[in-house]
């Protein structure tokens, strides 16, 4: 089978689908490599090296398209200028084309491949899953945009990352903020401290914290409880008094950092604004935002997309290619993604699309030329990497857990344990009827005041059921030892029966009530205090 | 004189102030403040009866107390107190099943004293007439009968768990009938104890204490070690219960609500933890389980006549060179691990995997050891962290990418036979599926077989490797090496 790969077309996008490197493993799956003329040039992969990489170098995309079985490419199929007609329209019939497409932005596009009846897969569309990490281009893209936003803001930041003591002066190290710690904010921060810079980060989801913090990052937190964790390891939108209180700690924050890097995507939604112009007024002079987010409207306003602007005396960088400025590695990487989803699909011998698999079912757009997007869900990986630092349309959205009808405790999905109250009862109409029994025999022989007592009686039994149903397991030696401490209550009963004569046998027998219930409500307690104090995070 | 009122609205304050208190216990957050809520209670509720049989308060005080009277409280909370206090500062907390046991005997004992003391001067000291006086009188001997059952049925499961009493279940002939006959025999006398002038039904009350005592022995007598956990939360549920019969005779609220509390929450916490077993509730109440397989009516399986000669073992150095190559470990202790006393090694050993970087995390079964949660308490009192120690669900996915595994003094809960053979005992019951790890090292003094009786395919497995011995002395070794 032949593998095509094309020169990119769209402007100023230097990527190719694959490197001199990469072709090599693709000819180890047995697939023979075609490469445009020119496809690596601006990758700094000359036809040369194609060449002693055993790739056979096609004139021209027309004859590329019209020779190669499968297509790989960057970018998704537009109008090449040079040809005056759209990509697309090289489909045949039955080929095979694996790039980025972008299904939910470029409707009219998938309406365009699939009249050529052509196979579509779309990097862009991979699950979320362990498994289809390897084939996760997002994630090895994000990574490169993250290292890269830090860099472009070293850049044009007029001072070192690291604090420095010289002959010359003291040099405070800089303070970078990143927002947004997914893949691409995690590469950030590993590159802001890398250069020896002080970072600290926030992001919505509270689970990410501790991969925060291992990178060496202070986790911010915001006094505000929300948790902004959505599907496929996303984040969700939050409530916009969450949003202004995140707001607030930025341009409060914006006071002491020198660079802002914001990765802040949300699958599908325009992206969140977080940075105000008062947070960029707060910023001293000097000073540098990146906006990752720009192409989906920025996180902060005042950035242009792909563009360079000073405003307030801040450099607002709003670059939207910053993985094809790192074009060479950035190509190694989307090149081996490429091998492993080939690899995935069975080699150049059993190559076939097989829609079983459910990393190929969720990339698949188009098969023979049918509408195979989107896919249907699959169970998201719980341990999914939170990656929202490139928008991608339509993340898998976790598959819908069918609550089991239980009439569970608000803990019962965590804990398991919420069989729900009444649950030993239900479904079984005899105790409800010799409840109702038990109940009309209670109405009808006891006097008022038992039934005074006894209604107290009954509602305090389902305040104990109800309450107890939350307890989390580990806490169940405290509980039982607290609970008994509390049954010692029953020194109550003893006080009220120590009226009368000392010789008395009732008094003498609420005397030794009273002291049996006061040693377990002494060491009921004692002991709960005691093991409760061991219980440490 | 305070208003009549006050002493009502004390009761509703220490009512809500133990519900705060059960709330608060379900996590960890705010679990110590729920116990000083517990204790606010408390002291709100005995103060305000102090006040109350002091005269303290306007309206009709059933009697007030004199001087004398006020010495003999102070001497009996006095010594209780300092009674308590002693035993709950002293107690290991490998003994801490003991002491809830003990504990819950005195609660049951204190309601048989004060139905006993009911019946001989019935509340402000005045003689019942008619429909008012039987029905106190069904009120003390519920409340006698709750009591004497907690009572003696608490002093058994606290001599189990010493060990002073062997841990297998007693099943005697016709068991379920001597039980029905001796509750049948309590109704008779309770038929005979009613309608009596004054005191003379004293006697029939008497014998029915006895008598529902033995019923308490007899009942816990047939519930085997393994279901241990599961008799003690059903104890402090009938302490409940007790507490609750004695609110009604006294009518008193307070007693009824808090006893109710108690009483359900404890019912409800059994519960919890024999669907945990996937043990019918009823089944683990009337005993006869969880000690020696009950029926071994089936052909033997073949596992029975294996032994130590068909297991592959690990030394101390084995087990260390396990750990020290694995990156995630996962350690699933027993009661085992609480007899030896191990956790404060053990948590040395995990201190300094985790510092050498190596995941290590704690797998706990829904009924380890002999109370539930008491792993937690134990592994607590020795600083592990409890973020990494997880409950059942939460990690049982995990084994198969785990490294390693060892299981430190733990048998039924990681029998995989519950899972594959529909005969054994504890088929159905849920647990750790150790077996699943790339090695597992099961740490054990012998081969007996645990409480439940069953024999454990999982130490015939090619992935599993014992190493036999003290958990104490083991721990003790694999610490001192992999700190050198």
């Amino acid at each position: 089978m032949k593998v095509g790969i094309p020169k990119e077309v769209f402007a100023g996008e230097r990527r190719v689908a694959t490197t001199p490197q990469t072709a090599k493993r693709l000819q180890k799956l047995g697939f023979e490599v075609l490469v445009e003329s020119g496809a690596g040039t601006a990758a700094s992969f000359s036809d040369d090296l194609y060449t002693a990489a055993d790739c056979k170098i096609v004139a021209g995309p027309e004859a590329l398209w019209a020779e190669a079985d499968i297509v790989l490419k960057v970018r998704e199929p537009m109008d090449h200028p040079e040809l005056g007609k759209h990509e697309a329209e090289l489909l045949r019939e039955g080929q095979v084309l694996i790039s980025f497409i972008w299904p939910a932005q470029n409707k009219e596009l998938v309406e365009k491949l699939a009249a050529r009846k052509g196979t579509v897969l779309a990097m862009d569309a991979v699950p979320r899953i362990s498994r289809a990490q390897k084939c996760d281009a997002l994630s090895s893209m994000a990574n490169i945009a993250g290292y890269r936003a830090v860099v472009e803001a070293a850049q044009h930041f007029g001072s070192f990352f690291t604090g420095q003591f010289t002959a010359a002066g003291k040099v405070p190290p800089a303070k970078v903020l990143v927002i947004g710690a997914g893949v691409a904010g995690l590469a950030a921060i590993g590159a802001a401290r890398g250069l020896g810079a002080i970072v600290r980060a926030f992001d919505t989801r509270p689970a990410v914290k501790e991969q925060v913090e291992s990178m060496g990052a202070d986790y911010l937190t915001l006094e505000f409880e929300e948790d902004g964790t959505g599907a496929g390891g996303y984040a969700k939108v939050m409530t916009e008094a969450f949003m202004d209180a995140e707001r607030a700690l930025f341009e409060e924050q914006a006071k002491e950092v020198d660079i802002i890097v914001t990765t802040a995507l949300i699958p599908g939604k325009p992206s969140p604004y977080l940075i105000t112009e008062q947070a960029l007024i707060n910023m001293r002079e000097g000073s540098v935002v990146v906006d990752l987010a720009a192409e989906r409207g920025g996180n902060c306003r005042q950035v242009v997309a792909d563009e360079v602007t000073v405003k307030h005396g801040v450099t607002l960088i709003g670059y939207t290619d910053l993985p094809s400025r790192m074009a060479n590695v950035a190509s190694n990487l989307y090149g081996n993604n490429l091998y492993h989803l080939l690899d995935d699909m069975g080699g150049a011998e059993g190559f076939k699309v097989d829609e079983d698999d459910d990393v190929v079912r969720g990339a698949l757009i188009l098969n023979k030329g049918e509408l195979r997007w989107p896919p249907p869900k699959i169970e998201p990986s719980p341990q999914a990497k939170p990656k929202p630092a490139e928008a991608k349309p339509e993340a898998p959205k976790p598959a819908a857990l069918a609550p089991t009808p239980k009439a569970s405790s608000p803990k019962s999905s965590k804990k398991g344990h919420g069989h729900g109250g009444g649950g030993q009862a239900k479904g079984n109409p005899l105790w409800l009827v010799l409840g109702g029994l038990a109940l009309i025999g209670v109405g009808w022989g006891g006097g008022e005041d038992f039934l005074d007592h006894f209604t107290v009686f009954i509602l305090a039994c389902f305040i104990g059921w109800q309450v107890i149903w939350n307890v989390s397991p580990a806490l169940h030696t405290p509980l039982m030892s607290v609970t008994n401490a509390i049954s010692g209550i029953i020194i109550i009963g003893g006080m009220l029966q120590i009226g009368g004569e000392l010789s008395d046998p009732a008094v003498i027998l609420g005397a030794l009530a009273i002291l049996v219930a006061t040693i377990n409500v002494a060491g009921g307690f004692l002991v709960t205090q005691r093991m409760l104090k061991m219980f440490q995070k | 004189m305070l208003p009549a009122g006050l002493l009502t609205v004390a009761y509703v304050a220490a009512s809500i102030l133990f519900i705060l208190s059960l709330g608060g216990l379900s996590n960890q957050e705010t679990a110590r403040r729920g116990n000083v809520n517990g204790i606010i209670g408390m002291l709100i509720a005995i103060v305000a009866t102090a006040v109350f049989i002091l005269g303290g308060f306007e309206g009709a005080a059933p009697f007030t107390l004199d001087a004398q009277g006020l010495g003999v409280l102070a001497g009996a909370v006095l010594v209780g107190g300092l009674v308590g206090a002693f035993m709950a500062a002293r107690v290991a907390m490998t003994s801490m099943p003991e002491l809830v046991a003990v504990l819950h005997s005195f609660v049951g004992l204190a309601a048989v004293l004060v139905g006993l003391s009911s019946y001989m001067a019935p509340l402000g000291g005045h003689e019942l007439v008619g429909s008012d006086k039987l029905i106190h009188e069904i009120e003390i001997f519920i409340d006698v009968f709750i009591g004497s059952i907690t009572f003696t049925g608490s002093v058994i499961a606290f001599l189990k768990l010493r060990g002073s009493l062997s841990g297998k279940p007693l099943t005697l002939p016709g068991r379920h009938l001597l039980n029905l006959g001796m509750l049948l025999g309590c109704v008779y006398l309770g038929y005979e104890f009613v309608g009596h002038p004054g005191h003379d039904g004293l006697m029939p009350l008497l014998i029915m204490t006895g008598i529902s005592g033995l019923i308490g022995i007899h009942l816990v007598m047939a519930i085997g070690g393994a279901d241990m956990p599961v008799v003690v939360s059903m104890l402090n549920s009938y302490s409940g219960w007790a507490a609750a019969a004695a609110g009604f005779m006294l009518e008193n609220d307070l007693l009824l609500v808090t006893g109710a509390l108690v009483g359900s929450s404890g019912a409800i916490l059994s519960y919890i933890m024999c669907a945990a077993m996937n043990r019918s509730f009823i089944s683990v109440i009337l005993g006869g389980f969880g000690g020696g397989a009950p029926a071994p009516a089936g052909p033997a399986t073949p596992g029975e006549a294996k032994g130590r000669d068909d297991v592959s073992e690990f030394d101390v150095e084995d087990t260390v060179a396990m750990l020290r190559e694995a990156k995630s470990v996962i350690i699933v202790p027993g009661y085992g691990m609480a007899v030896a006393q191990a956790q404060h090694s053990l948590s040395e050993v995990v201190k300094t995997l985790r510092k050498a970087g190596t995941e290590v995390r704690f797998g706990i079964h829904p009924v380890a050891g002999r109370l539930p949660g008491h792993m937690n308490v134990l592994l607590a009192e020795a600083n592990v962290p409890y973020d990494i120690v997880l409950e059942m669900d939460e990690l049982n996915e995990d084994f198969p990418e785990t490294d390693a595994v060892m299981v430190i003094g733990a048998n039924d809960i990681v029998n995989p036979s519950a899972q594959t053979d529909p005969a054994s005992p504890i088929a159905g019951m849920p647990v750790l599926e150790v077996w699943k790890g790339a090695t597992v090292v099961v740490m054990k003094r012998g081969m007996a077989s645990g409480y439940a009786g069953v024999q454990n395919p999982l130490f015939f497995n090619e992935n599993t490797r014992m190493l036999f011995g003290d958990a104490k002395a083991n721990i003790d070794a694999i610490l001192s090496q992999i700190r050198s």
